[in-house]
């Protein structure tokens, strides 16, 4: 059995012991799916069937993909001007690591993916908004799409038919807010980085006020394997409810950090403790963000629970990208609030009040608290402050949402090394 | 309409409409900061948080922000809930983190929105005690101070700058806690609406640089409504005094007019009412050629004794009134108008065609309302340069069109612009040279205003082929085809090109647009303030006539006019030289002034009461706003002075509110109607004042002279108080408000709580009369009237004339306004580059015309301007004085450029 079957995404990087070139990605199958797509399925087919197979994005928000692409305006619908498809590659989430991995090694994959999401919502010009610190990344990719341009899987009449896609990369001026697919449109469009107002919603209105769909990376890579191998084969991947694969990741005080292909609703005691070889030698969890630094910690209680979109919700928190951090307990849980709120807070855009203002003063209760400075009364500031900046609705996007996150769930979990800080009148990790 | 509930009260709103303008239209207080009631909402600040409840049983509800919420049918929402209140007290107390606590020495103080809604959340308690954030400041140049510390980043100022008035120089600049709001460098402001940042910035970041330099708190003013003598238009303003130095001009709300927004020439142009060129005694000149002051009565006296058989000249910038007091006085048939002979046959041309009607005569409102625009030959952003903000806003016309098959509401700002891009309703452009419109047009067409006038003659044509044919371009064709297509096409000219065929190409294209099914708008620059309500009033001698007659010995009488802006200096010289007694009456002195034998110090429109007709023949009022001192009266006044000492009883009005009723039943009927009158009363009992409740110092102000209490001016004339006594409750007559401010509103925001809702009309009704209305009605015969087409040019080896026109400069009284002398260019004549090269000059270089050796001319090589012909400054050398068509240029070599804004600002620092 090839390994594709069980690791649609990384199997073939696996077989071939590294960077899957062209010839090796035809070799193991590859453009099969965007040929059988584009020559024998209509968009709405390779609708319906990305839809069947239960692809949930795996940029974080876990939104089903082919409802996504489902909203795009088709046939009388549609207006018959441009329309665009982009592929969020911002990976700026901090401990995240996977669409890096995915471009690098195979990135032919994310290529034939955006073939088939073009051809699916009728788009001839696709853009890959490419994290602008990916340098391998960046020309990994770049060869590829030269390779399929020769091949004529890119360009003018791919595979034959009357289907055009001009793919570009666009690397990034280098803001988290880019990977909010509005503020990246924005960006693409070479305007401040600053999310937009929804509705409309990209599909309506996106780049350059036309139909639009975002996908991230990992997404992309999803279709082809579900376009060759079915839905079926597809859903009975994953574990839970969720269906196919997922990458997940582990940073931290691990014996093995990295990351793994494993099927959907894995444990994450097993991603720990089988996959990341447990923690090093003298080190114990206390406890992690799941999915990112924007995720809420989970702590010992949950680390049984499957990582699936579902469950982790369930739990009070949010898969996010699949790669995990780690705190064990050496670290101290203020300073590590401390170090993720000075990431928010500098990656604001600084358009809404409460993120733009909000932030930096969390940051610096923080930094008070951390060195000693930290008052009674603190805590109930960063409470209030949490509460009003963190509830979706109150900021403009959920960047501050996400901010808050590990913030409100640490004052939950560790509420005790926050107020010993106080009382101390230091760091008792120091 | 829709019904919604606020704290379980029933209110109509209209369905679709965000809430916050459903909200504050109920004159329900909720703050807010980046939301504008003319460009609508964006969600950045988030103050205007209420909580929304989903039916009756929920008592819960959720956070939403009222900007950002359509209104529908049944909804429900809180304003004052405790989450809603304590929300908003927190978004204060974050903006409240870096703002410093500079109140008390920050020119926004006493009118801060900032302050306002601070207040209004009540949020008092400092927690935030890190350092603040601290800012580098600017130079923006003469119009606007700049303190970046107090910046709250609410967008407000670019959305404006750029999104709104299409400047390309102010942006915001950097991420996260740092966003700057600034230029790339130090330098002047390029817009010419820069100074409505003063008033679209909810606080003290953008302020007015000249009223700093001699400051005065909002309270402490004294206010009146005014209008802006700038130009035709006639924005609305609010002008304030204090220590009988006017201080500043505000915009003044008219949703027909200027709605918020006013030009830089306007708001910084009134500095002229200080000038140092004020002429502040009434003189005779004394054998030595002096002017001898003292005796107000000899001087009357002397202007007295010679009424027989004098020749009246009036003047389209001094109101209807004195130009009829003048009239009366020396009878219809001795009296001018006052314009130069070219002006006069334009302006009567355009009565003539607004006379015989056949398509809609907008008003400035209605601008924005069109779906493709024709500009011919009127350089408005330098003539008149609150329309082209207007003509701005209706090439945007068609993203709200986009915005609403896109489900997206007309007020998401953002959503509205990302949404329609760069689509936009055509604007088409027959100007000679660059104007500041054309980064919106969709082509361009130069060429000498003959050529100008042959295109548009080839538009009418090439739409119905009975009108008289001329040329036959790409554009001509283009704009053709498009100004057919559209619903409500716009023919936008005037007397700018000094062209009589210019003007009546553009009466051929609106006849040949309008129809039933198509209503084809015209709308014609005329020039000065009043310029309109001088040509209703009429004068039966020209110019020429009148300087003819006054070369043969005629006396005459010259009303705030400068005579040598009106006809070639030799013939003006000409005939002063053989007046036989000369007076003047004008509130600055110039050539005519210097050469009168008796002088009159008039009062600017600051200090007197009066009427400015508009282009659109809209009669507006401007009320005193301080009295003036020294012998300063209006120039009626004086009028009816000489007329009691030449017994002539017909003269004798008691009051400006007397002498604007005679002008209604005797001249200009509805001419009245644009005021009130002296009785009117608030509630029936109150005066209105025009000193704030709060005035402070009126028994400190003059102590330094006399340490007795002044006792407070009386105003017989009009229904205004010189005191803080009386009312302004918002919802009198809509002509009448001297002020905005309404309780726990210091800042011109509460400019809502005077409107029948957010950016409707005035709960008084929006202030002016229209004095004639243009029949829509399109004659049978108006393909014949016009069929005279120029020739084509020939410069006889000359280059030909453009009158070019500059909005700081061009103007004669803004001109005096030092702020404006310090944006006005040098004299300058704009050329084509392949002319410029013939010549071997560049920008910067000197020239001068042959005709007019001892005036000086700045090149600007202007790729717009057609070859072959030169743009003349109008109103910097007097150059309607060189008498011909063209002219030939010869360089001059020791010329040495005028330093830029730039430079001098980069020089200082």
């Amino acid at each position: 059995m090839s390994l594709q079957e069980t690791k649609p995404l990384t199997g073939r990087i696996e077989e071939v012991g590294g960077v899957v070139e062209f010839a090796d990605y035809v070799a193991g199958g590859g453009y099969e799916a965007a040929r059988k797509a584009v020559t024998t399925m209509s968009p709405a087919d390779v609708i319906s069937q990305v839809k069947d197979a239960n692809l949930c994005g795996r940029g974080g928000a876990g939104f089903p993909t082919g409802t996504k692409w489902g909203f795009v305006p088709q046939g009388d619908a549609h207006d018959g001007g441009v329309k665009y498809l982009v592929c969020n590659g911002d990976e700026m989430e901090p401990g995240t690591f996977k669409d890096r991995y995915l471009i690098t090694y195979n990135p032919h994959l994310l290529v034939e993916g955006m073939i088939i999401g073009a051809y699916a919502i009728g788009a001839e010009k696709a853009f890959v908004f490419l994290r602008g610190e990916y340098h391998t990344p960046k020309q990994a990719l770049a060869q590829a799409i030269a390779d399929a341009e020769a091949k004529g899987y890119l360009g003018k009449n791919i595979f034959g038919t009357d289907f055009n896609l001009d793919l570009r990369i666009h690397s990034s001026g280098g803001r988290y807010i880019c990977g909010e697919e509005t503020a990246l449109l924005n960006a693409l469009e070479g305007k401040r980085a600053q999310p937009r107002t929804k509705p409309p919603f990209p599909p309506a209105s996106g780049a350059w006020g036309r139909p639009t769909i975002v996908n991230n990376v990992e997404t992309f890579c999803n279709v082809p394997p579900i376009i060759t191998r079915g839905t079926n084969w597809y859903r009975d991947l994953g574990i839970t409810d969720d269906c196919g694969t997922k990458i997940y990741g582990v940073s931290g005080r691990v014996k093995n950090p990295g990351l793994w292909e494993l099927p959907i609703g894995t444990t994450i005691r097993e991603i720990i403790e089988t996959h990341a070889g447990g923690m090093q030698d003298g080190f114990k969890l206390r406890g992690l963000l799941p999915g990112g630094a924007s995720t809420d910690f989970l702590v010992e209680e949950h680390f049984d629970l499957a990582m699936d979109f579902q469950t982790i919700r369930a739990a009070g928190s949010r898969m996010g990208t699949g790669t995990m951090i780690l705190m064990d307990d050496s670290i101290c849980p203020v300073d590590m609030s401390r170090n993720l709120q000075h990431f928010f807070a500098q990656e604001s855009c600084g358009f809404c009040t409460p993120c733009r203002e909000g932030l930096p003063w969390i940051e610096q209760l923080l930094l008070d608290i951390e060195e000693g400075r930290g008052k009674p009364g603190d805590l109930d500031i960063l409470d209030q402050n949490a509460q009003y900046i963190g509830a979706p609705g109150n900021t403009f996007c959920l960047h501050a949402t996400g901010a808050i996150e590990p913030l409100q769930s640490a004052l939950k979990y560790f509420r005790e090394d926050f107020e010993k800080h106080i009382t101390d009148g230091k760091c008792p990790y120091k | 309409m829709a019904k919604i509930y606020v704290e379980g009260k029933e209110y109509e709103a209209e369905a679709g409409e965000n809430l916050l303008h459903a909200v504050l239209s109920q004159s329900i207080d909720l703050p807010y900061f980046c939301w504008h009631p003319a460009m609508g909402s964006v969600g950045a600040c988030r103050q205007c948080a209420v909580i929304q409840y989903a039916d009756e049983e929920d008592t819960r509800g959720r956070l939403m922000m009222a900007c950002m919420t359509p209104v529908m049918d049944g909804l429900r929402i809180s304003v004052e809930a405790a989450q809603a209140k304590d929300f908003r007290s927190s978004v204060i107390e974050w903006l409240m983190e870096n703002h410093p606590h500079d109140c008390p020495v920050c020119e926004e103080g006493g009118e801060c929105h900032l302050q306002d809604m601070t207040v209004m959340t009540g949020h008092s308690m400092r927690r935030f005690e890190s350092k603040k954030r601290t800012w580098r400041n600017q130079n923006l140049g003469p119009f606007i101070g700049h303190e970046m510390n107090r910046c709250i980043t609410c967008y407000r100022c670019v959305r404006f700058y750029g999104d709104y008035a299409g400047g390309t120089d102010l942006a915001a600049l950097g991420s996260r806690s740092r966003v700057y709001f600034g230029r790339v460098e130090d330098g002047t402001l390029e817009s010419e609406f820069s100074g409505n940042l003063v008033e679209v910035c909810p606080t003290g970041v953008f302020t007015d640089k000249p009223f700093s330099q001699h400051y005065s708190r909002k309270w402490d003013l004294q206010s009146a409504p005014s209008i802006c003598p700038g130009c035709s238009v006639g924005c609305n303003t609010i002008a304030s005094e204090r220590y009988g130095v006017l201080k500043r001009l505000h915009n003044r709300y008219n949703s027909e007019v200027n709605s918020y927004f006013l030009c830089d020439r306007g708001r910084f142009g009134s500095h002229f009412v200080n000038s140092q060129k004020r002429i502040r005694h009434a003189a005779t000149k004394a054998e030595d050629g002096t002017f001898e002051y003292g005796d107000l009565d000899k001087v009357v006296t002397q202007a007295a004794s010679h009424l027989e058989g004098t020749i009246g000249i009036g003047s389209p910038r001094a109101s209807v009134e004195a130009n009829y007091a003048l009239k009366k006085l020396v009878g219809a048939e001795n009296f001018c108008a006052g314009f130069s002979d070219l002006d006069e046959t334009l302006l009567k041309e355009i009565a003539e065609i607004r006379k015989t009607g056949g398509f809609h005569s907008p008003s400035i409102a209605q601008i924005e309302e069109a779906d493709a625009i024709l500009i011919l030959g009127e350089d408005i952003s330098n003539t008149a340069a609150r329309i082209a903000l207007s003509v701005r806003q209706a090439v945007r016309g068609v993203s709200f069109d986009m915005a609403r098959s896109a489900n997206i509401p007309e007020w998401q700002d953002a959503g509205v612009r990302g949404h329609a891009q760069h689509n936009q309703n055509p604007l088409f452009i027959a100007v000679n040279g660059t104007t500041r419109v054309d980064d919106i047009a969709v082509a361009k067409c130069n060429g000498s205003n003959d050529e100008i006038a042959r295109a548009g003659f080839g538009i009418a044509a090439e739409i119905d082929g009975d009108y008289a044919v001329g040329d036959d371009s790409e554009f001509v064709k283009n704009v053709a085809q498009t100004l057919k297509k559209a619903s409500k096409p716009l023919i936008i000219s005037g007397t700018g090109a000094q062209n009589q065929a210019v003007i009546q190409a553009a009466a051929n294209i609106a006849w040949a647009l309008n129809s039933e099914a198509r209503q084809a708008s015209l709308l014609y620059v005329v020039g000065e303030a009043n310029a309109m309500g001088s040509l209703l009033l009429g004068g039966s001698v020209t110019m020429s006539d009148a300087l003819n007659r006054m070369e043969s010995g005629s006396s005459a009488i010259v009303l705030e006019n400068d005579l040598y802006r009106r006809a070639d200096s030799k013939l003006v010289s000409a005939a002063i030289g053989g007046i036989k007694s000369l007076t003047c009456l004008d509130s600055l002195g110039h050539s005519t002034v210097e050469q009168a034998d008796t002088v009159f110090p008039a009062a600017t429109y600051a200090e007197q009461t009066g009427t400015f007709v508009n282009l659109e023949a809209r009669a507006q009022r401007f009320y005193q706003v301080f009295q003036p001192t020294d012998d300063i009266r209006p120039s009626y006044e004086w009028i009816s002075e000489i007329a009691k000492k030449a017994d002539r009883a017909d003269l004798n009005w008691q009051s400006i509110a007397e002498l604007t009723d005679v002008c209604d039943q005797e001249a200009l009927n509805g001419v009245k109607e644009a005021s009130v009158d002296a009785n009117y009363r608030v509630e029936n009992q109150f005066k209105l004042p025009r000193q704030t409740h709060r005035y402070s110092g009126r028994t400190a102000m003059f102590a330094d002279q006399s340490v007795h209490e002044p006792k407070t001016a009386e105003d017989r004339e009009t229904p205004f108080s010189y005191s803080m006594e009386g009312e302004n409750p918002g919802d009198q007559d809509g002509s009448t408000i001297p002020y905005v401010w309404t309780p726990g509103w210091n800042s011109n925001q509460s400019v809502f709580k005077f409107q029948e809702e957010v950016a409707g009309p005035l709960k008084g009704g929006d202030p002016g009369k229209l004095l004639t209305e243009v029949n829509p009605e399109r004659p049978a015969n108006a393909s014949d009237i016009y069929s005279l087409v120029p020739e084509t040019t020939n410069g006889n080896n000359g280059l030909v004339i453009t009158p070019s026109y500059s909005v700081f400069g061009s103007d004669e009284l803004s001109s005096s306004s030092w702020p404006i002398a310090e944006r006005s260019p040098a004299p300058f004549a704009r050329l084509n580059p392949a002319d410029a090269s013939k010549l071997g000059v560049t920008d910067g270089s000197g020239v001068f015309v042959s005709e007019q050796p001892d005036q000086k001319y700045e090149v600007i090589v202007d790729s717009n301007l057609a070859q072959g012909t030169v743009g003349l400054a109008v109103g910097f050398n007097g150059f309607n004085t060189i008498g011909t068509d063209t002219a030939s240029l010869q360089v001059d070599l020791d010329y040495r450029a005028r330093p830029t804004g730039e430079e001098r600002i980069l020089a200082k620092n």
